[in-house]
C-alpha cells in the first residue's frame, strides 16, 4: 500500500516538473489554444467516471453521479479538443502580399 | 490479468501522447499536430478503460457519450472567439464537477479509509469549489453577474473561517469516514466557498482566476489519480494543475500583483480619492485627421485592448491594418499579457480576423520600439498603458508592467468617453500634448478612418 503511494508520489512530483518545464516553453500567442487543450485533458476523470458508471456492483447513486461524471467529461473532451483546433487553424503566418 | 497489462501499457502511451501534445503547443507550427496527439491519447484511454474487466454495465456510459457529443459538438463550432473565456470557465465547472461527482460516488461505494480518503477529500473539496468557483466565473465574464467586486464587511474572515470549517470537516471524514452524515455538509460548504470566493473579483482580474480555476480543476483530476491509484490520471492531471498554475503567475507578473492580492484584494473597486475634481482638457480629433496622420507615419503600433473585442472591430482593424501595410506602412500589434479575458486571447481575437500572427508582438519584444515609432494607436486599451504604472508611485497600478505607448512620436486613442478602465483610475496617457483623442465606437472609427485613406495610387512615387 505505502509503496503503491510512494509510486504514485514520484509519478505526481515528476509529471509536475514535466508539465512546468513543457509548459514554459508554450508561446504566449498560444496561451488561450494551450487553456483549452489542457482542459480537454483533464478531462481524463473520465476514467474514474466511466469505472463507477460501468461497475457491476453499481448502486443507483453511484451510477447516477457517474452518469453526470461522464457526461460533463465527454462534453470537455470534445469541445475542448474541437475548439482548440478551431482557435489554431485560425493562426496564419502572413501570407503572399497582396 | 492479461488483459490489465494490456490497458496499463495502452495507458503508458496515452500519458506520453498528452505529454507530447502539450510540448507540440510551443509553436503554431506544430500546434496542430499537438491537439491530434491529445485526442489520440485521450481516445486510448477511453478505450482501454472500457476494456477494463469491472466495466461491465456499457449502456449508461454510452447515453453519457451520446449527450456528452451533443451539448460539446455545439459548443466548440458555435462558440464566438469573443466568448470563449466563458466557455472555458464553464468547461472548467464541468471537469471540477466530474470530479467531485466520482468522489462522491466513491465514498458512498467504497466508504474508503486512510490515504485513499485523504486524497477523495481533496479530490471532492477542490472539485465542488471549483465547480461553483468556475459557475461564477461564466456569469461575471457573460455579465449575467456584475463584473465589479462584491465586497461586504469581514469579506475575508467569513471566507477563510468557513474554508476552515469545510477543510476541519474534512479532516474529521478522513479519520472517521463512517461519519456519512458530514459528507453532504463538506460538500455543501466546498460549494459555497467557490462562490465567495469569485465574488469580491473583479473583471480585470479575469485572466488571473480563470488560469487559477484551470489548476485546481487539474488537481482534483489528480487527486482522482491518487484515490483510485491510477497513474495516467496523475500525470494528466499534473501536466493541467502545472499548465493553469504557470499561465495565472504570468497573469499576475504582468499585472504585478500577488495571487493573494488577487483572491482577498477586491481589486478594481471605484477609489473616491482618485477622482479629480479639475476637469482637465484633452485634444480630440477627427477620423480624417486620424487617416492623414496614419497616411503620413512609416511605422505604426496598433494596441488593442479588450474594448476591441467588446465593439467587436477585429474585422474593422484588420482593413485598416490591410490598407496600412499596402502603402508599405510597418504596422505592428502590441499585445500586453492581461488583454482580453483570458491568458492569450487578444491573440486568438485578431487571429480570426486574419492578421498574421507573425505581426503580432509580446511587451516584452515590442517595448523598445514605440520610441522609433511614428503613431501608436490605441484601441479599446486601458490601464495597460497608463505612464502612471511606472512613474508615479501612489498610483494603485505603481509597478504593473506597461505598454510604453507615451514613447511614441504621435499617441492616438480610440475610445468612448474619458471614464476611467478596470481599475478605475484615470490615465495620464490622454493629457499628453502629443495625444489625440479619438472619441467613439472603435467599430466605426476604424471603418471612417479606412474611407478617409486617399487612394493608395495617390502615393505612388
Amino acid at each position: 500500500m505505502s509503496t503503491d503511494l510512494e509510486l504514485a508520489l514520484y509519478v505526481f512530483m515528476l509529471a509536475t516538473f514535466l508539465g512546468l518545464e513543457v509548459i514554459r516553453k508554450v508561446s504566449p500567442l498560444l496561451h488561450t489554444p494551450l487553456m483549452s487543450l489542457t482542459n480537454a485533458i483533464s478531462a481524463i476523470s473520465v476514467v474514474g467516471a466511466i469505472a463507477i458508471t460501468g461497475a457491476a456492483d453499481a448502486t443507483a447513486l453511484s451510477r447516477a453521479l457517474g452518469f453526470i461524471a461522464v457526461t460533463a467529461s465527454v462534453t470537455n473532451i470534445v469541445s475542448g479538443f474541437l475548439i482548440t483546433d478551431r482557435m489554431l487553424k485560425m493562426f496564419k503566418r502572413r501570407g503572399p502580399d497582396k | 490479468m492479461t488483459v490489465d497489462h494490456v490497458i496499463n501499457y495502452i495507458y503508458i502511451v496515452s500519458a506520453a501522447l498528452f505529454i507530447l501534445s502539450l510540448k507540440w503547443m510551443n509553436s503554431p507550427a506544430t500546434a496542430r499536430r499537438g491537439v491530434l496527439a491529445g485526442e489520440l491519447g485521450m481516445l486510448m484511454a477511453i478505450v482501454g478503460t472500457l476494456l477494463r474487466h469491472e466495466v461491465v454495465n456499457y449502456q449508461w456510459i454510452l447515453a453519457a457519450f451520446f449527450v456528452g457529443s451533443a451539448i460539446g459538438i455545439p459548443i466548440a463550432y458555435l462558440m464566438p472567439m469573443t466568448a470563449v473565456p466563458q466557455r472555458t470557465a464553464l468547461s472548467h465547472a464541468c471537469g471540477a464537477l466530474a470530479a467531485a461527482l466520482v468522489g462522491t460516488a466513491e465514498y458512498y461505494r467504497e466508504t474508503p479509509h486512510g490515504f485513499v480518503m485523504v486524497a477523495l477529500v481533496v479530490e471532492t473539496l477542490l472539485g465542488f469549489l471549483t465547480f461553483t468557483g468556475s459557475l461564477m466565473a461564466v456569469g461575471k465574464l457573460q455579465e449575467i453577474l456584475p463584473t465589479r467586486p462584491i465586497v461586504y464587511r469581514n469579506q475575508n474572515f467569513i471566507n477563510l473561517s468557513l474554508f476552515a470549517i469545510a477543510v476541519a470537516l474534512g479532516v474529521r471524514l478522513i479519520l472517521v469516514p463512517t461519519q456519512s452524515g458530514i459528507f453532504p455538509v463538506f460538500a455543501g460548504l466546498s460549494m459555497l466557498f467557490g462562490v465567495l470566493l469569485i465574488l469580491p473579483i473583479g473583471g480585470a482580474d479575469m485572466p488571473t482566476v480563470i488560469a487559477l480555476l484551470n489548476s485546481y480543476a487539474g488537481l482534483s483530476a489528480c487527486a482522482m489519480g491518487f484515490a483510485l491509484n491510477n497513474k495516467l490520471l496523475i500525470i494528466a492531471g499534473a501536466l493541467d494543475g502545472s499548465s493553469g498554475f504557470i499561465l495565472s503567475v504570468i497573469m499576475c507578473r504582468a499585472m504585478n500583483r500577488s495571487f493573494t492580492n488577487v483572491l482577498f484584494g477586491a481589486f478594481g473597486q471605484l477609489q473616491p480619492s482618485q477622482v479629480q475634481a479639475e476637469a482637465r482638457s484633452v485634444r480630440s480629433a477627427s477620423p480624417e485627421d486620424a487617416a492623414s496622420i496614419l497616411e503620413a507615419a512609416r511605422s505604426v503600433i496598433i494596441v488593442p485592448g479588450y474594448g476591441l473585442a467588446v465593439a467587436q472591430a477585429q474585422h474593422k482593424v484588420r482593413e485598416l491594418f490591410d490598407a496600412l501595410t499596402r502603402r508599405g506602412i510597418d504596422v505592428k500589434f502590441a499585445i500586453h499579457p492581461v488583454a482580453g479575458r483570458m491568458p492569450g486571447h487578444m491573440n486568438v481575437l485578431l487571429a480570426e480576423a486574419d492578421i498574421p500572427y507573425d505581426r503580432l508582438f509580446e511587451m516584452e519584444e515590442i517595448n523598445s520600439e514605440f520610441a522609433q515609432c511614428d503613431v501608436a494607436l490605441v484601441i479599446g486599451a486601458n490601464d495597460v498603458t497608463n505612464p502612471a504604472a511606472r512613474d508615479d508611485k501612489s498610483s494603485p497600478i505603481y509597478g504593473m508592467p506597461i505598454l510604453e505607448v507615451d514613447k511614441a512620436r504621435t499617441v492616438m486613442v480610440i475610445k468612448r468617453s474619458m471614464s476611467p478602465g478596470f481599475a478605475g483610475i484615470d490615465n495620464e496617457l490622454y493629457y499628453m500634448d502629443k495625444t489625440l483623442m479619438l472619441f467613439g465606437d472603435a467599430k466605426s472609427f476604424v471603418s471612417e478612418i479606412v474611407k478617409a485613406l486617399p487612394a493608395p495610387a495617390a502615393r505612388a512615387r
